[in-house]
């Protein structure tokens, strides 16, 4: 009994000094960049609050810079100062990061849980680790949105409504770069949707969207930021309008605006981590410890509560519950929903990747015009 | 007489410790000089590092092409013999592949090779995931079968304690140039990897460049050669002639066909000096290509009309701040000096209120939907039907732009009209001029300094200006400034920004020694 007893304690203690040590090795503070607003809400509330209330010694500081982490995380590297942790980009960007060496590649099932039934984790995200150093959290759409009490009887329900002037008269808003409004031209210009990069890639296939954009040009107002579309559909400026699906979402549920969803080749993308290159080591394994937090499965899927993005984990489609607030079913407004889902477009990552630049100057010098 | 006068001066004049005048008067003012710039020297530093060096830097950006000729030295010597030739020329022999092999092998270690894909992307579409996609199958290219080659041929070759010998003898440089320069980038693979060199079989890339070496028939040299290794690189010399030949050219097109294309290869050659034009001509909507300086294809010039526009642009939004600042102005500087205060604050407000609460209240003024529509719809100016569009286009800018900017013109002419006395106008009417005349040929005269200055500041300022012509500029309102934003923090081509912003530098101060040959900057008075 007296040596069980002593065991034990050489246990307790042995397990105190483990714990001492791991809590020595990290870092106490973590600065976490996003983009603010709802979506920066929906990551506080889901990982964030719980992490530090199993651990109360960490302090997290919200930087709301993702619109130019690139640009940042260049300067900060270039100056040898690195004082980010952990940086929330869409996948063009981690890839540019990546390429560019300034985020960490990693090893997925080292570094994130596996799902509950032990699924490793490379095979529950699968394709949608689309980076080496890319760690995705959510799929979200680019998608449109119209008002209803604008378009007649007969509601838009096919992406190619937005090129036709006449059966719906009025302005469009469309994102002021070349990516998704190209494929979207095509799409309608009668190319097949496994055809669109291909052709996209020729001279006269660029041409082909750009004539097609021609078509609707004068009807369209271009966005730059995520909640100019909101805005515009909120005030009646225009007919209909691309931007992401929560926004459309909270435009519709929480603002109860006279707006609907047109998901038909809606536009798959994806928003999630990387870790900066060139982090001190306390840092480091305290970033590392949060992720594989953030990333499991519950996480991911508790996110949706707050925001109707889909988890990027298969695992977590099932576990996707009621809206916390409105307390409506999340599975519907999800763009991955099959009823969503039935006319999807994938973004080609890594096509764009080599085409941005030079497309983008051709989109540009056409908007000019 | 000059007698008189001229005695005392034979010499120069003395002060009283003897010393020249001229000298000792030197001396302190320049004790002088020195104290005024020690006070100064806190000030001038801190402009000095803060302002000065970063705008150096970011300027230097707009010439410096350093990445390619660091990332692939090798490639880019070999290249010197190779010629463009207008695309015909036969694509590059396997000296420039076995190049750009090792090059490549040293790079993905260091994962630098994407990065040079992202420049050289710039330039050529495509060469980022050609880059890329090379990174990640050079490793397993078939230039294993040399390894094994030379495994089977004495199993010595496997031992990296051989090698460190071998490549630590004296003369071998000579004998085996190739593998020598290869082993250069070993050694700082290894030291990356935290590793032991002594403890590292060599991978594929060395093997290649010692059978490459070994198959140009070295004898005369390896004949007389004795260090560590002699006798195995002997009979490797007379074995490498029955080896198994990679065909290192096939390898890299099994990766991508593309690196076939004298395109890429005379894109690499374009930009392979460590200083280069292509920034600045791409600014200029032309564009550095293998076979020389052509102008862009017409469907990318975007430039030349940005600046242009912008020029025009800043120049209309000065003339309508001078239109609408000078009355303000005037009235501000006649009236009593309580009512001008109260006046003045009226101008000071807006700038103390966000320069995007401004631009955004613009909008709900001026959109379809907006206020302006609606007055004028209800009035039945307008049908509801064709409301007029206002915003996102060059006439929004220039609305939000003038307003935004016009406290800096109001000011400067304020200040400037407060100081003509009106005893001027005054006299210039009890002489018989007309009211007109006193003003048109007395007063305004005295107020063109104030003109001057505010132009300057408002015609500066607003062709730098960015945030107002993104927000409401829409696609014919839009300024060079923004493109700028846009490489240096979506497509991070930091170095086609620094060339457009030196050129938008340029082209201010060009504007300014014209407007100081016209007017004479002296005519300038902030008051």
């Amino acid at each position: 009994m007296k040596s069980k007893l002593a065991t034990l304690m050489c246990g307790a203690a042995l397990a105190m000094t483990g714990v001492h040590a791991q809590a020595a090795d990290m870092a106490d503070s973590m600065t976490i960049v996003s983009w603010g607003g709802a979506y920066q809400k929906s990551q506080i509330n889901a990982y964030a609050e719980p992490y530090k209330a199993m651990h109360p010694e960490v302090e997290v500081i919200w930087d709301e810079s993702s619109n130019e982490a690139v640009a940042k995380l260049r300067a900060m590297n270039e100056a040898g100062n690195i004082t980010w942790d952990l940086v929330d980009v869409v996948a063009a960007d981690a890839i540019r990061l990546c390429d560019e060496g300034l985020a960490m590649e990693y090893d997925p099932d080292e570094l994130l849980a596996p799902a509950p039934d032990g699924t490793p984790a490379s095979e529950d995200f699968g394709d949608l680790i689309v980076s080496d150093c890319y760690i995705p959290q959510i799929v979200y759409s680019t998608t449109f949105g119209y008002r209803t009490d604008m378009v007649g009887d007969t509601p838009p329900t096919q992406i190619c409504d937005v090129f036709d002037l006449e059966k719906y008269p009025g302005k469009r808003s469309l994102e002021k770069r070349p990516i998704n409004n190209m494929e979207w031209a095509l799409l309608c210009d009668g190319v097949a949707k496994e055809d669109v990069y291909d052709v996209l890639e020729t001279e006269e296939g660029q041409a082909q969207a750009l004539a097609k954009l021609d078509t609707i040009k004068d009807q369209v107002v271009w966005w730059s930021a995520g909640a100019d579309t909101p805005q515009l559909l909120a005030d009646g400026e225009v007919v209909m309008g691309s931007t992401y699906n929560g926004r459309l979402f909270s435009l519709i549920e929480e603002q109860d605006q006279p707006v609907a969803m047109l998901w038909d080749a809606q536009v798959f993308d994806l928003d999630g981590w990387i870790i900066p290159a060139g982090l001190p080591a306390d840092r480091l394994a305290r970033v590392k410890d949060f992720l594989k937090f953030a990333t499991d499965t519950q996480r991911l899927a508790d996110q949706a509560k707050y925001i109707s993005y889909g988890p990027a984990r298969k695992s977590s489609a099932p576990l996707v519950g009621k809206h916390a607030e409105l307390g409506i079913d999340m599975g519907p407004h999800m763009p991955t929903d099959p009823a969503n889902a039935q006319n999807t477009f994938l973004y080609n990552y890594t096509w764009w990747a080599d085409y941005r630049d030079d497309l983008d100057a051709k989109f540009q010098a056409w908007l000019a015009q | 007489m000059t007698d008189a006068t001229n005695s005392p001066s034979t010499g120069p004049m003395l002060s009283a410790d003897g010393t020249p005048l001229k000298k000792s008067l030197q001396i302190a003012l320049r004790r002088q000089k020195l104290r005024a710039l020690a006070l100064v020297a806190p000030l001038l530093l801190f402009v000095l590092i803060s302002f000065i060096a970063p705008i150096a830097d970011m300027l230097f950006r707009s010439v410096e092409n350093e990445i390619v000729s660091e990332t692939i030295p090798r490639t880019v010597v070999a290249l010197e013999q190779w010629d463009y030739a207008d695309g015909n020329a036969a694509a590059p022999d396997d000296d420039i592949y076995a190049a750009l092999y090792v090059d490549l092998s040293e790079a993905e270690e260091f994962k630098t090779h994407t990065r040079l894909g992202s420049r050289l992307n710039y330039e050529t579409t495509g060469m980022s995931s050609l880059l890329r996609k090379t990174g990640r199958g050079i490793g397993r290219m078939d230039t294993d079968e040399y390894t094994k080659q030379f495994e089977a041929l004495d199993s010595k070759w496997e031992d990296p304690a051989v090698w460190v010998a071998m490549m630590q003898s004296p003369g071998i440089a000579d004998i085996l140039p190739e593998t020598a320069s290869a082993w250069q980038s070993w050694q700082r693979i290894v030291a990356n990897k935290n590793d032991v060199l002594a403890e590292e079989q060599p991978e594929d890339f060395i093997y290649t460049m010692l059978y490459r070496d070994l198959i140009a028939d070295p004898a005369t040299g390896l004949a007389g050669y004795s260090g560590a290794g002699a006798d195995m690189l002997w009979a490797a010399d007379s074995a490498v002639d029955g080896f198994e030949a990679i065909s290192l050219r096939e390898q890299f097109l099994d990766i991508d066909k593309d690196w076939a294309d004298p395109q890429i290869w005379g894109t690499i050659k374009a930009f392979s000096s460590p200083y280069t034009a292509g920034y600045f001509l791409s600014s200029v909507d032309l564009q550095l290509t293998p076979a020389g300086i052509e102008p862009q294809p017409e469907n990318q010039q975007i430039y030349m009309l940005l600046f242009g526009r912008t020029m025009f642009m800043s120049m209309v939004i000065m003339g309508s701040c001078i239109l609408l600042g000078y009355p303000i102005a005037y009235l501000l500087s006649n009236l009593p000096l309580r009512t001008s205060n109260l006046l003045l604050i009226l101008v000071l407000l807006p700038f103390w209120t966000s320069l995007l609460v401004r631009t955004s209240a613009w909008k709900v003024l001026l959109q379809q939907q907006g206020v302006i529509n609606d007055i004028l719809v209800w009035l039945g100016l307008v049908s509801d039907g064709d409301r007029l569009v206002m915003i996102n286009n060059q006439f929004g800018t220039i609305v939000a732009m003038t307003h935004i900017l016009l406290p800096f013109m109001i000011l400067p002419l304020y200040s400037v009209m407060k100081t003509i006395p009106p005893s001027y106008v005054r006299a210039a009417k009890s002489l018989g001029a007309t009211n007109w005349t006193a003003f048109w040929r007395v007063y305004f005269p005295q107020s063109v300094p104030g003109i001057g200055a505010g132009s300057i500041l408002v015609f500066i300022l607003s062709i730098g200006y960015y945030i107002t012509p993104e927000l409401v500029g829409g696609t014919t309102g839009t300024f060079i400034s923004n493109r700028i934003a846009y490489h240096i923090s979506s497509s991070l081509n930091w170095g086609l920004a620094a060339a457009l912003g030196t050129i938008l530098l340029a082209v201010v101060l060009l504007l300014y020694w014209v407007y100081d040959r016209i007017v004479g900057i002296d005519n300038v008075s902030l008051g």
